[in-house]
This record gives C-alpha cells, sequence and structure tokens, in this order.
C-alpha cells in the first residue's frame, strides 16, 4: 500500500467495469434529461420495483404501488416523515420483508425469493450494527469469510477498506473503542469490502452530531461516485438528501409524492407536500380565479390577488395553496417586474443571522411570512413595524393543491 | 490523613485542607446510605456470615479433647505412640482424675461421641468407665473414713483441713486455675462466691489433694449450689491423700503438717499403710482391658491438640495416623467419591439445563411482548409449584409402575418384565434437578438475549452469511455472557442441591451435600459437616475463580 489515495487504488483494483458502465449511465442521464417516474421499460434499469405494495396487518398498506427504477451507479435518496413507508421499501430490497404484491427487480432478475445473504446487496444500518464481540478486521473480514475467501486475500481486502475510510490503523480495535464516526466509517468500509454493486443505507449518520454529520455525507457521496456503487439511501433529513443525491424520492403516506434531483425538487415542487417538506416555505390559501397558459390570478382570502404558476391546479374556482420560497421574496420596489402583482406587508421581527437576514411578516392574514435575503453592503435592514410591499417573480410562486 | 508535607496541602476556601473538606462534606452522604442498608448488612450479618463462619470454625476445633482431660492430654504428650507400650502410670492417675471430674459434670459422655468419629468403641468405653471410675481406690478410701473412729467422715473436719482453719493463708491462685479448668469443661461460669479459698500450706504439702478438693468444692457450691462444708468429699481428695502419703516423700510431708485435723490425717495414713499403694493403670484395665488398646490412646493423643485436621483428612477419605496423614481402609471412602459423582452430575445438570434453555429463551426474546409474556409465566410456573411437589412429581412420572414406564408398556416399546430403570439413579436426580433448576438457566439467557439487537442477525445476513453463520458466528457469541450467568447460577444451586437427590437419587444418586445434611441431623458430627461444606465453598470460589480467568467475570450479564 504505496498509493496516496487509496480510494484510486480500490476502484483500479476492483472494477474498472464498473466504472464504464457508470460513464454510460452518466452520458445517457444526461440525454435523457429527466427520468421518468415510471419507466420500467428502462433498459439499463438495475433496480426496478413494479406495482409493490406491502402491508403488515393485512387492513392498511403501508407502501401503496410503488414503482421505482434505479440505473446503475446512482445515488437515490428515499426522503420522508417517519411513517412514510421509505424503510419499508428499503428493508423489501435488501430481503428482510417480504413485497405483499408485486415484483422487485435486481439486475432484471427478480429477487421477491431470495433470501437477504444471496442477494449480495451491501447494507448500513442506522446504529452501524458492528458486531461488538468482533475487532474491526474481524468485522470486515465477516463477509469475505463467508463468501470462502483465503486468508491473504481476505487481509488485502480488508487493509484496502480500511485504508479507503481512513481507518486503516484502527484494525485490532473494537467497536466500542471507537467514537461515532469512526464507528460509521467502519460500517461503511464493511459494507463494501465484498464489493457489491448495490449499498443500502438506513440513516447512517443520524446519531452523528451536526459537523461530523455534513463531512460524512460529502466522504459517502465522494466513494459512492468513484466507486460506482448504485446506492439506495433513506434518510428524513431532506439536506442530507438534497445535498448527497442524484435524485430524491420524497415518499409520503406510502407513495412516491415526487422524485426528482435535488433542484428539481426544491424549485419545482410538484405539490404542496413537497413544497413544504422541502425547505422553508411560505403557503398562501386562496381561489384560482383565471388560469391560461402557464399563468393563473389567485384571489386570496383576504381578497388580494397575486400571479402564480399553475402546476396541479387546472380550473377556475378551485382552492389552492400557493407557494413561495422566502430568498424569492423581492421587497426593492426597484427590482420589481414591471406589471405584477404586490402585497402589502408588515415587518413583525428581524433576525440578523450573519450571511442571512430573516424577516418575518404579516402578509395577507399570515404573521408567519417568511423573507430571506443575502447580507450584502447594499441591503436594506427592515424594521419592525415598517409597511412594506412585496412582489416576486410569477415563475417562483407554485399555485399547488390545497 | 493527607499527605501535607512534600507539595503543601491544597486548601478549601476556609483555610483547611481541601482532603479533610472533601471528607466531611462527603460523610453526611456516606452515612445516610449506611443507614438505608445498615438492617440489611445487619440482618445478612447476623443470619449468615456469622452463622457461615462459626460453622466453618467448627472443622478445626477440638477444644473439647483438652477441656476434658486437661492433664491426661498434657502428660501423654509424651507418651511414643510407636513404642508398642501403653502409657505409664502417671498418664493413667491424671486420666483418673480428669475423668472423675468429667463424669461428675457429666461430659465424659461428650468426649466419648467426639472420639469416637474416629475410633469407632470408644465412645462406650467412656461411658462404662464414668460410671465405674470412683471405684478406684474403694479399698484406700474405706480405711481412711474408719480411721480415729470415723473422724474423716465429717464434712466439717474437711473443709477446715482444706481451708488451713479460719485464719490461715488462702491460695487463690489455684482456686483460679481450677475454675478456670471447670468453666472450660462445663462452658458455664464458675465466677460465684463458692465460700472456701484452699489453704496455703495444705495445698503445697498434699498439691494434687488441695486440687481434687478444690474442684469439689467448686462444683458443689456453682453447680450443686450446696455449702461446701456440708457435702461429703469426692472419692478423689480421699485417693489423692492416699497416694500422695503412700508415694515417696509423702510420710515427711505429713509429718510436718502440723494445721487442722493433723492427727486425724496421721490416723487415716496409719490404716492405710499396709494396703498396696493405689496403681491406676491396673485399676482402669479392670474396668475395661480396651484401656490397653494402643489405638484408643493413639486417638487419643492425636486429637488433644485444640485445633485439629483430622475432620479435613476424613473429608478426603484420609485418617490420621502414627505416621501423619494416611488413606483410609477402602471400605471406608465415601467423600471423594461423592465430591466426584456432585461435580460431574452438576455439570451434567448445568449442560442438560443449557441444551433445554436456550432455544426457550431465545423464543421468549424474539417473540412479540404479548405472547413472551405468556410463556414467561410458563417458566416462572415452577417457582410457584412447591419444591417437594415437582420432585413428587418426577417420583410419579419416573418410577417403574410409573407414568412413562406405563405408556411405554402400552405402547409395546418396553416388555413388561423390562420396565425401564427412571428413579433411585443418577438418570432420575439429573431430570428432576434440571427440570427444577431450568428456570435459572433461562432467565439470565433471556434478559441478556432481549438485548441483543436483531439488526445483528439482519447485518450478517446482509453480509452474505447464512441463518446458521449469522447465528452462530453473530448471535451466539453475544449470547454467551448469559449462558455464563446462567451457568454459574445453576451450578452452583446444583452441588449444594440435597431434597431432591434425597427424594430421587437412591442411593448411586446422592450428592456430598446428603452426607453433610446427614452429619449436621442424624450422626451430629458437626465437624466433619463443616469441613466438607468448607471443601465445597473452596471448590466453588476454585471454579468461580477458574471461570473468572477463562472467560471473564465481566462476561457474566444478568441483564
Amino acid at each position: 500500500m504505496d498509493s496516496n489515495d487509496p480510494v484510486a487504488q480500490w476502484n483500479g483494483a476492483v472494477l474498472t467495469l464498473r466504472d464504464k458502465e457508470r460513464d454510460k449511465t452518466a452520458a445517457k442521464k444526461k440525454t435523457n434529461g429527466e427520468p421518468d417516474l415510471a419507466d420500467a421499460s428502462n433498459t439499463d434499469a438495475f433496480v426496478e420495483f413494479e406495482r409493490v405494495q406491502k402491508s403488515y396487518d393485512g387492513e392498511t398498506l403501508v407502501v401503496k404501488d410503488l414503482n421505482l427504477t434505479l440505473p446503475k451507479g446512482e445515488f437515490l435518496t428515499m426522503l420522508g416523515p417517519s411513517g412514510s413507508g421509505k424503510t419499508t421499501c428499503l428493508m423489501m430490497l435488501a430481503g428482510f420483508e417480504t413485497a405483499t404484491h408485486g415484483d422487485i427487480r435486481l439486475d432484471g432478475v427478480s429477487i421477491n425469493n431470495i433470501p437477504p445473504h444471496k442477494r449480495g446487496i451491501g447494507m448500513v444500518f442506522q446504529n452501524y450494527a458492528l458486531f461488538p464481540h468482533m475487532t474491526i478486521a474481524e468485522n470486515l473480514s465477516f463477509p469475505l469469510e463467508v463468501r470462502g475467501m483465503g486468508k491473504s486475500e481476505r487481509e488485502a481486502k480488508v487493509t484496502r477498506a480500511l485504508d479507503m475510510v481512513e481507518m486503516g490503523s484502527f484494525g485490532g480495535r473494537r467497536p466500542s473503542q471507537l467514537s461515532g464516526g469512526q464507528q460509521q466509517r467502519v460500517a461503511l468500509a464493511r459494507a463494501l469490502v465484498f464489493e457489491p454493486e448495490l449499498v443500502l443505507m438506513d440513516e447512517p449518520l443520524g446519531a452523528l452530531d451536526k459537523q461530523l454529520r455534513e463531512k460524512m455525507q460529502f466522504e459517502i457521496t465522494h466513494l459512492a461516485h468513484q466507486l460506482g456503487i448504485t446506492t439506495v439511501y433513506v434518510t428524513h433529513d431532506q439536506t442530507e438528501a438534497l445535498t448527497m443525491s442524484d435524485r430524491v424520492a420524497v415518499f409520503d403516506d406510502g407513495r412516491i409524492q415526487q422524485l426528482a434531483p435535488p433542484d428539481q425538487l426544491y424549485e419545482e415542487p410538484a405539490n404542496s407536500f413537497v413544497a413544504q417538506f422541502i425547505g422553508e416555505n411560505n403557503t398562501l390559501e386562496g381561489v384560482i380565479k383565471e388560469i391560461s397558459d402557464g399563468r393563473a390570478l389567485v384571489e386570496l382570502d383576504g381578497g388580494e390577488v397575486i400571479d402564480a404558476m399553475p402546476i396541479n391546479v387546472s380550473e377556475v374556482g378551485q382552492r389552492t395553496r400557493v407557494s413561495i420560497r422566502p430568498e424569492r421574496v423581492e421587497y426593492n420596489k426597484e427590482r420589481l417586474q414591471e406589471g405584477v402583482h404586490t402585497l402589502k406587508a408588515e415587518v413583525l421581527e428581524f433576525i440578523y443571522m450573519g450571511d442571512i437576514f430573516r424577516t418575518r411578516l404579516k402578509v395577507a392574514g399570515n404573521d408567519e411570512f417568511i423573507i430571506k435575503t443575502r447580507n450584502a453592503p447594499d441591503q436594506v435592514r427592515l424594521q419592525p413595524g415598517q409597511q412594506i410591499e412585496i412582489g416576486w417573480l410569477p415563475e417562483d410562486c407554485r399555485a399547488l393543491d390545497a | 490523613m493527607s499527605d501535607t508535607t512534600q507539595s503543601g496541602p491544597v486548601l478549601a476556601a476556609d483555610g483547611t485542607p481541601l482532603k479533610r473538606s472533601l471528607a466531611r462534606a462527603l460523610r453526611m452522604q456516606k452515612v445516610r446510605a449506611l443507614m438505608l442498608i445498615a438492617p440489611l448488612l445487619l440482618f445478612v450479618l447476623l443470619t449468615f456470615i456469622l452463622p457461615i463462619a462459626d460453622m466453618l470454625f467448627r472443622s478445626v476445633e477440638n477444644r473439647i479433647v483438652s477441656d476434658t482431660l486437661s492433664e491426661t492430654v498434657v502428660r501423654l504428650e509424651d507418651w511414643d505412640a510407636l513404642s508398642g507400650e501403653t502409657p505409664d502410670e502417671a498418664v493413667y492417675e491424671s486420666l483418673y482424675y480428669d475423668l472423675f471430674v468429667a463424669a461428675e459434670a457429666k461430659e465424659h459422655t461428650k468426649l466419648g461421641t467426639r472420639l469416637n468419629y474416629e475410633q469407632t468403641g470408644i465412645s462406650s468405653l467412656f461411658r462404662g468407665s464414668g460410671r465405674k471410675v470412683d471405684d478406684i481406690g474403694e479399698d484406700h478410701v474405706k480405711a481412711i473414713e474408719r480411721a480415729s473412729d470415723g473422724a474423716l467422715k465429717d464434712e466439717a473436719l474437711w473443709f477446715e483441713i482444706m481451708t488451713g482453719g479460719s485464719n490461715a493463708e488462702g491460695n487463690t491462685a489455684l482456686l483460679d486455675a481450677q475454675r478456670l479448668k471447670m468453666e472450660q469443661l462445663t462452658s458455664e461460669s464458675f465466677a460465684a462466691d463458692i465460700g472456701f479459698v484452699p489453704g496455703a500450706e495444705i495445698s503445697e504439702l498434699f498439691p494434687r489433694m488441695a486440687v481434687a478438693y478444690t474442684d469439689f468444692a467448686l462444683f458443689t457450691a456453682v453447680a450443686d449450689e450446696d455449702v461446701v462444708a456440708e457435702e461429703d468429699p469426692w472419692e478423689t481428695v480421699f485417693v489423692a491423700f492416699a497416694h500422695s502419703v503412700q508415694a515417696d516423700g509423702g510420710a515427711e510431708a505429713l509429718a510436718s503438717y502440723s494445721g487442722p485435723g493433723a492427727a486425724e490425717l496421721q490416723a487415716a495414713a496409719a490404716a492405710i499403710a499396709d494396703l498396696e499403694p493405689i496403681a491406676f493403670k491396673t485399676a482402669f484395665l479392670e474396668i475395661d482391658e480396651d484401656w490397653g488398646d494402643l489405638g484408643n490412646w493413639r486417638t487419643m493423643q492425636t486429637y488433644s491438640p485444640t485445633y485439629t485436621s483430622g475432620y479435613f483428612l476424613n473429608s478426603i477419605d484420609m485418617q490420621k495416623g502414627p505416621e501423619g496423614a494416611e488413606p483410609r481402609p477402602e471400605n471406608q471412602q465415601i467423600y471423594m467419591t461423592l465430591f466426584v459423582r456432585t461435580m460431574i452430575m452438576s455439570l451434567m445438570i448445568t449442560g442438560s439445563c443449557i441444551l433445554l434453555g436456550y432455544p426457550v429463551a431465545w423464543i421468549l426474546a424474539n417473540l412479540p411482548t404479548r405472547s413472551a409474556n405468556m410463556l414467561m409465566i410458563l417458566v416462572l410456573l415452577p417457582f410457584w409449584t412447591s419444591l417437594l411437589v415437582r420432585t413428587s412429581a418426577w417420583k410419579v412420572m419416573l418410577q417403574q409402575q410409573g407414568v412413562i414406564n406405563d405408556v411405554l408398556v402400552w405402547l409395546g416399546l418396553v416388555g413388561d418384565d423390562a420396565r425401564l430403570v427412571m428413579i433411585n439413579n443418577q438418570f432420575g436426580t439429573i431430570v428432576a434437578m434440571t427440570h427444577i433448576l431450568l428456570p435459572f438457566m433461562i432467565l439470565p439467557m433471556y434478559s441478556v438475549m432481549q438485548t441483543i439487537n436483531p439488526t445483528y442477525l439482519r447485518a450478517a445476513k446482509s453480509l452474505g452469511a447464512t441463518n446458521w453463520t449469522a447465528f452462530w458466528r453473530v448471535y451466539f457469541p453475544q449470547s454467551v455472557p448469559g449462558i455464563g450467568a446462567g451457568s454459574i447460577l445453576v451450578f452452583i444451586l446444583a452441588i449444594g442441591y440435597y431434597i431432591t437427590p434425597e427424594i430421587v437419587g437412591g442411593t448411586k444418586g446422592v450428592f456430598i451435600s446428603n452426607r453433610i445434611a446427614y452429619h449436621i441431623s442424624s450422626s451430629l458430627n458437626w465437624g466433619l459437616a463443616a469441613a466438607l461444606g468448607s471443601i465445597l465453598l473452596a471448590v466453588v470460589l476454585l471454579l468461580y475463580w477458574a471461570y473468572d480467568k477463562i472467560v471473564g467475570i465481566d462476561n457474566v450479564k444478568l441483564g
């Protein structure tokens, strides 16, 4: 081991072929643009859920009609509140739960009846699940042993995997002697050491503190992409989902509410649940007054009228919930677009947060309306009690389902 | 308290050394904590630790021989047990006085019982001799009583002789020495004022007589609660007088005596002048020829020290011979066999408890709470049934005309004339005790298994392990502390068990504890019982130590 970059070594030693495939996938993604939610016919599909349903008690469905396709090398995050069915999906994929209905395919082969140990899927658990009675090296060696690998080969692979997560000198320690972050790295190395093509992670960073979590987020993504591993990552932390993933599947009520790359998810939420769940969001409720090619006029409950972009509303008179991101609200009259509707607002609170200013306003009867502004030299600092006028670009204001 | 000379003490804000300040601050807390546990501590100390310490002490304690035959054992020290000859006259002489007092105090039978543990027949020897010991020197006693027209039949005269008159100098040292001797002999207090002090002159001229009379006086005043001057002295006083006078220098001593009753004593000496001097050895051999038996004397000599290893030697099938420890005759060896059997059977019981308990504990730990609670009640059910009932139930099940045999015969698996023997042997003991001790194995296993996170198994399977490998490599090692805790519990309980082996064990299936119980309640050989118990305790501690060395005691978890 004389190289400075263990990951590069790992890559070189392990899977040049997989890299090629990953490149292919990446190229395809570029040309394809937005991947389709129900694109089961995709020939490159590596993991497929087809009409999968799951019920524990025979009365309620925890997972309702799930269709999902993952190409090779993708980093997909399942995001959702607890009880939304995301962990159940992960467990079905790992083989610890059986689907009540539907088909789960891995590399084109149905794995419904394949026991977990034959699926060859690496998994990182929420509590790491490092075997406490084994040393770190023994933990890593375990998956290789059960595959009947020779001793010298095992040792080489264990060393390489430990180097990859920068834990090379910890092989002789016990899990209890490591910190949370170190255990996390070891768990990751153990899930990767037998070179699975698919790795599942079940809220692996939940127990770490904020700083470490951010560092690990970066490292995990970095590793996954470098090794070209297909990753399914489960979390309820939206920041984590946004920063790490190629695509995010937002789960709620047993369904995927939206499946999209992070930027699209944030900027173009498909429904009000996604809008609420991802990032900070201002909502105003009202009724559609006019609707015509990509523009809608919404009459708020207080009688004010604003411009919005209709997303999943189609008829005049329909109730709607309008969603605007705090950083897209403008109160500087000079920067407002000509002819758009504006709203009167009263400043309730001004919070100085260093890099940004956060101001709470009362707008159209809603006193939880937040705006965020960058701390720039020319920025106006609003004072509580001040009466201002706010507005936004119509495409930033999305009229969603009520 | 605090080491302050070298670097200077760290001071608290008020200038007192910090350590003292801290100690004072913590003292209240400690006292309060101690008060909370004080009742339990006291209870445990009084009802557990002290009795155990007392029992253990009995395994080496052997005061009874030197307390009862205080003078004899001293004289016997010089006797060479390998010489092939009985001890000399002096030993028999001491034996006479010791045995006489012991017989008066009725302590000689206890000594007989004690020595009978070591040498059969000594008990009856002591009991018989105790009755006849006052016949020794009979002729001399009668002659002395007849002398001077029966003047020495007068209790008051004897009292005067022995005190040396009302103003004579007293020998309180002798009185205190005999007081102590009597206290050791009878384990009762002889501290009372007895209204008698031996005279200094008489105790110098006739020391043996003074001792004999003092013993008599003490016993009469304290034990019988009579007035010394109104009671007939013991025969030992007469015998001591006769023996002293007829011994070398006795006549001169008598001649120099001028105290009270000098004339009467002179007359008494003259009356016994024609009689042969008293021969104690011959007299004892007349009472019982076993007093000429070397084995008896050897036993007395061997067991004369205050502390003895005899009980322990006995516990490991050895005995004290003339040349130190030696194995007992083969037909008397029993304890080693029992120890070994107890160990092996306890191990087998522990083993079968592990085999039967592990799956149950596993199911308990993996079932949903409600069904687990139901099953737990079933596990605990035996605890709520009397031990005797459970054991007797096994008797019903296992005996030759019992349920199992009947079923087997009915099924035709076993012939009616070839019914299986499943009780009153080791098999019966193992089956019944496994059943009784099973909960002690299941409970610690269960509580350890409950703490094993099921994700470990999932992790192992996701890493490619089959169900069996995942269990054996990942789950089982983590459940070992539970097995360890259960095994220690079951094993220690098993080697001390005696009710169940007693009922279903027959002769082949009894444990060492049955023998201990026998010695405690039937043979009353508490010393041997204590020695056996001590060995058992030592073995347990040794195994515990070994377990700690091999497995590590912090690996034992009860939850």
